[in-house]
């Protein structure tokens, strides 16, 4: 529906879709997005990810594969994702700035294209030194900034980084961003998101919000400055396991604000059990950060310019359907399909 | 200035296996301001040495010298005639030192001393830090004179990662975000719209990426004869060219074999003096 509108906008010759993804899609017919996080074992083991998917698949409507986050090799985002989309899971590869030089970029985004990958989030990279091979040279040829354009002009000027034309045309590619509403400095974070729009990012996920308040100031600014209709917001959440993980995540996590009575809710949640029972306490526990992620999806939900939730559920995949059903945001949309023009053109 | 540190001693110790005799050399410039390498270390670390070989029952005799500058050719030539007395020269220099060392003395082993870090300063007293990667592109024009590709671990040349808490690096929290520095600093320098533009991939080839970087400075200075690696005739020669019979260094030097006189040269001919 609003996909033929928009072709019928744009000028003839563009392409209907970026991408063509289901998340560009859904996004596009005005849904509030769900998102997903998957991370790929340290083995080879595709059980692992299966198993993931089953947990995933029908609950959002598409999966970021992480790229050796916290600087740990892992099995490949693209090789992930590739089993994703056979599944039935739509990926978005995340794509760090770590590992890769601007030719190593370019020529994974085409093979991943080429095996039906159509969206990837562009990083710097968390820092070797947190990983298993901190002695690792680090790449940095590019930043998440320049690669963010890199990827915007493959797609659409059909052309490398060094200029040359890429024959046949580029990969499409629905091109996202990290964005950390709370890291320093705090007042120029709105502008750096300007400035990924500027580059040609067209969603962004931002990092967990716990601090609704501080998010709403965030968004307000990022409302004023007409950022949300070049770019669509998913707010980053996640359930708080227990009150431990829940302080790990504000101290040790940067850019992550847990308000000290979200930590208090969870320890609460624990209060009349025996502490020898540890089952029923973890599952105590477990219950109220569903609880409160879904009170947060619904309050987020009410913020102007947000366009959907980034549910990051480390570890803990099997709280996705639980928080999506709870928050009122089951059964996903099926956006309307890709016509033959459209695959044409993508 | 360059920034070394001395090896460890079990590594220096390793590296003199075996020698009786060995020449210490240290350098009078960037090395000695940062304690890492000028007389007063070069001395204290020969003995270091040799006190470390007799306990270990080893025979070691550790002479020492320091140099004014040991990155340059000019003032390393004096150890020309003692060399021939030595198992090895451990280089109290810094990279370049050790190498202008090994290329000017190929047939003696010259062994490195010092770990050269980086291009610095001291920032307080015993703390030296790194300024500049010599990328041979600078970029301190849209940061307002604060280097992201030396002082951020990722070389972001378009504003900060989420990782900066507080103003300081995720990965040194002892270190601050040298993009929050520059963004804090911008409005006082009217930087604003500039670090709003996207800064497109940077040309790397004047880095490491393209090997070994080989700069000549001032084409008016690059005479072959400046270096004293020409033979006399390229110098008479170039001399007739040029039309002056008392106007290159190398004559300089070979009027005047004394050192300061020969530095004095070095520094007028680089136009330092
Ligand atoms: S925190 Fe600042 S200095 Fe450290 S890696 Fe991130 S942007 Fe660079």
């Amino acid at each position: 529906m609003s996909g033929q509108a928009q072709a019928k906008d744009d000028a003839p010759t563009a392409p209907r879709w970026k991408s063509g993804s289901n998340l560009e899609r859904v996004l596009a017919e005005g849904h509030f997005a769900v998102t997903g996080e998957l991370g790929p074992p340290k083995s080879m083991n595709t059980d692992l990810v299966r198993k993931k998917i089953s947990q995933l698949k029908g609950f959002v409507d598409a999966a970021n594969i992480t790229d050796n986050q916290t600087g740990i090799v892992r099995l490949s985002s693209i090789g992930t994702g590739i089993i994703l989309e056979q599944e039935g899971l739509e990926a978005v590869i995340q794509m760090t700035c770590r590992d890769r030089n601007r030719l190593a970029i370019q020529s994974d985004l085409m093979g991943a294209n080429i095996h039906g990958i159509k969206n990837v989030l562009c990083l710097s990279g968390d820092h070797q030194s947190f990983g298993n091979h901190p002695g690792a040279k680090n790449v940095h040829d590019v930043d998440s900034m320049q690669l963010i354009r890199m990827v915007q002009e493959m797609r659409d000027l059909n052309k490398f980084q060094g200029g040359e034309e890429i024959k046949g045309g580029g990969p499409r590619m629905f091109i996202g961003t990290a964005a950390s509403p709370f890291s320093s400095p705090i007042p120029m974070r709105p502008y750096r998101l300007a400035k990924k729009v500027a580059a040609g990012a067209d969603f962004a996920q931002t990092q967990m919000v716990f601090d609704m308040d501080g998010f709403k100031e965030y968004m307000k600014k990022v409302v004023d400055l007409g950022l949300h209709e070049k770019i669509a917001i998913l707010a980053g959440v996640g359930p708080l396991k227990s009150p431990p993980m829940a302080r790990f995540l504000h101290e040790q996590i940067p850019g992550i604000i847990v308000p000290e009575e979200n930590i208090k809710r969870i320890e609460d949640a624990g209060k009349g059990i025996d502490s020898d029972d540890k089952k029923a306490l973890a599952e105590a526990y477990r219950a109220e950060g569903i609880k409160l992620c879904i009170e947060q999806i619904q309050e987020i939900r009410e913020i102007e310019g947000v366009a959907g939730v980034h549910i990051m559920a480390i570890l803990w995949e099997a709280a996705i359907e639980p928080i999506v059903k709870g928050a009122g945001l089951y059964p996903r949309p099926e956006p309307a399909p890709l016509d033959d023009d459209a695959a044409e053109d993508a | 200035m360059i920034v070394a540190e001395q090896k460890s001693l079990p590594d220096l110790k390793r590296m003199m296996k075996g020698k009786k005799k060995v020449l210490a050399v240290g350098c009078g410039t960037c090395v000695s301001v940062c304690f890492a390498g000028g007389q007063k270390e070069t001395r204290g670390l020969a003995k270091a040495l040799q006190t470390a070989a007799a306990v270990d029952g080893d025979e070691l005799v550790v002479e020492e010298k320091t140099v004014q500058r040991q990155c340059v050719q000019e003032f390393i030539e004096p150890l020309a005639d003692d060399l021939g007395e030595y198992d090895a020269v451990l280089s109290l220099g810094c990279g370049v030192g050790v190498q202008t060392m090994a290329e000017r003395y190929p047939t003696t082993r010259v062994l490195p001393g010092l770990d050269t870090n980086f291009m610095g300063q001291p920032t307080e007293p015993g703390v030296w830090e790194e300024r500049c990667v010599g990328c041979g592109n600078c970029v301190l024009e849209y940061t307002g004179g604060l280097c992201p590709i030396t002082r951020c671990p990722k070389q972001l040349m378009n504003g900060p990662c989420g990782g900066a808490e507080d103003g300081m690096c995720e990965v040194d929290t002892s270190v601050p975000c040298i993009w929050t520095k520059i963004w804090n600093n911008s409005e006082n320098l009217n930087l604003m719209d500039m670090l709003m533009e996207v800064q497109p991939p940077k040309d790397w080839s004047t880095s490491r990426g393209g090997g070994m970087r080989r700069t000549v400075v001032r084409d008016d200075l690059h005479q072959p004869f400046a270096i004293g690696k020409a033979t006399t005739a390229e110098v008479e020669a170039a001399k007739a060219a040029e039309g002056s019979a008392d106007d290159g260094v190398a004559a300089t030097v070979a009027a005047d074999p004394d050192a300061s006189a020969r530095e004095d040269a070095f520094l007028k001919d680089l136009g330092l003096a």
